[in-house]
């Protein structure tokens, strides 16, 4: 683990977002800006932290499968079906709220559970079973909901869960409060406990995990069981929040978002390497692109352009980091370690 | 064959190779002369592949000079090898299996047509394949899928490809360990067809009847230098393996240890799945160190794979002091005590991105934790517990594994084993790319641990290392035990008569 990574990513963050402010400042001019904040205004960081949350928990939901050497796609789709399917249990079938939030995160489980066997006992390759259910989650959405826009009606029984996606806590938006408990809860998992200890093994080194022991099977697959499970939390804030779901579009593309956070937030793609603390900040970064995107009023088709091209500067720059601390680990090696004794005999 | 009269096709002149940690090559020669099969033969280990992909273009050499022809070359890759009309077909196949017959033949030098469409002539292949395949003895379509072919037929197609770039030298890395006694044979005759079509081949293999069989000559290695020459009539399986051993080791060991027969760990009948023919029964003594030898491929390491139940035995049990033990996976086997320290630290022994401490805890994290939580104090005092016992070498137990020298990254696996509570520990190759003064330390710990009543098995190919350290030594060959020696009958030969003991002897080639 190295900090001095995280610590550089918070720099930037500032720096980026109080660069934006000074930016409006000298757009705006000072005496326009300071009496009617835009960026600092308090709807655009309640918008902005809001999304921060929203986005975070499932970002954090892919990190655990990418620390295994892992990915999860089919998270967006898995938005969209399981939406889906709460509406129908809330509006259409009038369940109770707390029985139908624990079959949605059962089922995001069993969906979770179901990949993980996929790729322990098949052995079929994650980003496969996952491309699948990427196509066939969205498509069972569309085909349940007969790609109808379905929607939670005004119905005050489940406000509560309405005040989680849409309300605020003391000025700070519910979803972020939310995000903020899980990341403390995984942060102990991944880097205090066993469990972690185990998912960062298998990550790096999978077949010396098992001759250490460890039941990697089981450990991957409970991965995408716990996977499924924050992408459930997800899921129903998600729905809340834009309160209609069009099985079409509902969470398109957000699997990618959260590998973006991830991979900024320094997770590898080959596994065993990342933290909560990284993939906070880099969903944070996300979100402030597009915020500033926003704001700027850039024509919102290039806002993939610019976050594309940001997460690459970010990981050649990392790369570059990468290679210069290689070298400088290999020059001590040298000196450090003993001159391998020729074997003569 | 009156041989000094001839120039040999090839010529190699005080070779030496150097490897961080190994010299491989150390002054060797060799030569070849038109039209005669040289068979070349020594331990694990000896150079042989060594110096045969010095001469395919695989490695170079750092010191001696290669002559083709009396002339002295510069081989600096595979097809600058190839252009001087060597041909060499290498232990493991590298064919590429996706291709078919002809494809592989013709692999990087396909006839094109077309003009400047540049495209590949399938018809041109296919007619010229049909020949090379035909001297070869395959009768199959140039459109057959290389993957649909056995492995001896896929060797063949590599020999069909050597003669199709008019090959004067093919060199054979062990061909027959993976073919039966029909394909070996096969292969013999056709050996002997492609003398007799002017072509020289270089056969390497540990078989000696093959070698007697098929042999003008035999050139003998031993830790990089030549160990003596063999003419055809000088030929006998007891002058190779002199040529083979043949070296006096002063054995430093003091008292041999006699094991105690009452309190054992006794393996019988294991079936391992990578030879499902083979049952397997041994006993390993309280107090002495079992060295298990054989040469590559024996079937040692995928003996102790299925013993630490990375792969599930097929048949067979362990039990320990009568105790019957059941292990169907490296839990299991942990759980009962039974660890292994593997051949191959860095894939398998450790997690090299992780630090001292954590590989040191990882097989028994939950003693460290509460709650799940794993609490850094402990795995601290119990790292650093492990560091001073062994001796490891680092700057602190959070320094990576990586960053440490071969000789203390195996300590370190050994650590991981030693905070727990061992009843056996199984060692495969344990010095292998270890420094001297580790190895010394390595010895004086296994010995340390077998006095304190850890069962010991060590696996070696280092004779040297198996004479030296074992009490008792059990040698395998081809997936069987073929016998155990006591301290008192210890010697270079019997290890080697065990190891390459004349299976062939049905072999009815004439020559």
């Amino acid at each position: 683990m190295r900090p001095s990574k995280e610590i550089g990513m918070v720099a930037i963050f500032l720096g980026l977002f109080f660069g934006y402010a000074l930016l409006e400042l000298i757009q705006r001019g000072p005496a326009d800006t300071f009496a009617n904040p835009v960026f600092l205004g308090q709807a655009n960081l309640l918008n902005l932290t809001r999304s921060i949350g929203l986005f975070g928990i499932f970002s954090v939901a892919m990190g655990v499968v990418i620390i295994t050497g892992g990915i999860d796609l089919s998270i967006g789709s898995q938005f969209a079906l399981l939406g889906v399917i709460l509406a129908y249990l809330l509006v259409n079938y009038n369940w109770p709220w707390p029985i139908a939030v624990v079959t949605v995160l059962l089922l995001c489980m069993v969906l979770g559970w179901f990949h993980g066997v996929l790729i322990t006992r098949a052995n079929l390759q994650p980003f496969v079973v996952t491309l699948c259910g990427l196509l066939g989650y969205r498509g069972l959405a569309r085909f349940i909901s007969h790609d109808q826009t379905v929607g939670f009606s005004g119905d005050t029984t489940y406000e509560l869960l309405r005040t989680l996606a849409t309300g605020s806590v003391f000025n700070v938006p519910a979803p972020f409060i939310v995000f903020v408990v899980v990341c403390i809860i995984m942060a102990l998992v991944l880097h205090g406990s066993v469990y972690g200890r185990y998912l960062f093994a298998i990550g790096r080194n999978e077949e010396a995990a098992v001759y250490s022991g460890i039941n990697t099977k089981l450990v991957i697959t409970s991965a995408y069981i716990l996977c499924g499970f924050l992408t459930g939390i997800s899921a129903i804030l998600l729905g809340f929040y834009t309160n209609s779901i069009s099985p079409a579009s509902h969470g398109s593309f957000f699997e990618l978002y959260a590998v973006a956070a991830c991979v900024l937030g320094g997770c590898s793609l080959r596994g065993g390497e990342g933290s909560v603390l990284g993939i906070f900040i880099g969903t944070a970064m996300i979100q402030l692109l597009r915020n500033i995107v926003n704001l700027q009023g850039i024509d919102s088709s290039l806002e993939f352009v610019v976050m594309g091209s940001v997460i690459m500067i970010a990981v050649v720059f990392d790369q570059i980091l990468a290679a210069r601390r290689r070298a400088r680990e290999s020059r001590l090696d040298i000196k450090a370690a003993p001159a391998e004794t020729v074997a003569a005999k | 064959m009156s041989d000094s009269e001839k120039t040999p096709i090839v010529e190699v002149v005080g070779v030496s190779k150097r490897f961080p940690g190994v010299v491989a090559l150390n002054q060797a020669n060799f030569a070849v002369y038109p039209g005669e099969v040289v068979a070349l033969i020594g331990e694990n280990g000896a150079g042989k592949s060594t110096l045969m992909k010095i001469l395919g273009g695989l490695h170079r050499q750092d010191e001696g000079e290669i002559r083709i022809d009396g002339k002295p070359v510069e081989i600096r890759n595979v097809s600058d090898s190839l252009h001087l009309g060597i041909s060499l077909i290498h232990q493991e196949l590298n064919n590429l299996d996706n291709l078919d017959v002809g494809g592989n033949i013709f692999l990087g030098r396909e006839p094109l047509t077309g003009g400047f469409l540049r495209l590949i002539d399938r018809r041109k292949i296919a007619d010229d394949s049909r020949a090379y395949l035909q001297k070869v003895g395959l009768e199959l379509s140039p459109t057959t899928p290389l993957s649909s072919l056995s492995i001896a037929q896929q060797q063949l197609v590599e020999i069909a490809k050597a003669l199709s770039v008019n090959a004067r030298v093919i060199i054979m890395d062990e061909p027959t360990s993976c073919l039966t006694l029909t394909e070996t044979n096969r292969l013999l005759k056709l050996i002997q067809e492609l003398k007799s079509g002017g072509v020289s081949v270089v056969f390497i293999s540990h078989r000696l009847m093959e070698v007697q069989a098929c042999a003008d000559r035999v050139v003998g290695l031993r830790d990089g230098r030549n160990s003596g020459i063999l003419r055809k009539s000088e030929i006998s399986h007891d002058s190779m393996v002199r040529l083979m051993v043949g070296r006096n080791l002063d054995l430093k060991k003091s008292t041999t240890r006699n094991g105690d027969r009452e309190n054992r760990i006794e393996i019988k009948d294991i079936v391992s799945p990578f030879f499902p023919s083979h049952k397997i029964s041994f006993d390993v003594r309280k107090g002495e160190i079992l060295g298990l030898a054989g040469l590559v491929g024996a079937g040692r390491s995928e003996l102790a794979m299925t013993m630490f139940g990375i792969v599930k035995p097929l048949a067979g049990e362990i039990s320990i002091n009568d105790q019957r033990v059941n292990i169907r996976s490296p839990r299991d086997a942990i759980q009962n005590g039974i660890y292994l320290v593997p051949e191959d630290r860095r894939k398998t022994g450790l997690i090299t991105s992780m630090t001292v401490r954590e590989n040191v805890t990882l097989p028994d994290l939950w003693s460290y934790a509460t709650y799940g939580l794993v609490s850094y104090k402990r795995e601290l005092l119990s790292a650093e517990n492990q560091r001073q016992k062994l001796s490891i070498k680092t700057a602190s137990t959070n320094t990576l594994a990586k960053n440490l020298s071969g000789g203390n990254q195996q300590k370190v696996v050994l650590a991981k084993w030693l905070s727990l509570q061992p009843k056996l520990i199984i060692f495969d190759e344990p010095t292998r790319g270890v420094d001297v003064g580790s190895k010394a330390e390595i010895y004086r710990l296994m010995r340390g641990l077998s006095d304190a009543g850890v069962f010991i098995l060590m696996i070696s190919s280092d004779m040297e290392e198996v004479l030296g350290v074992s009490d008792r030594i059990a040698v395998m060959r081809e997936g069987m035990l073929t016998g155990i020696i006591e301290a008192a009958d210890f010697s270079e030969e019997n290890v080697m008569k065990l190891a390459v003991a004349p299976v062939r002897t049905a072999l009815e080639l004439t020559s």
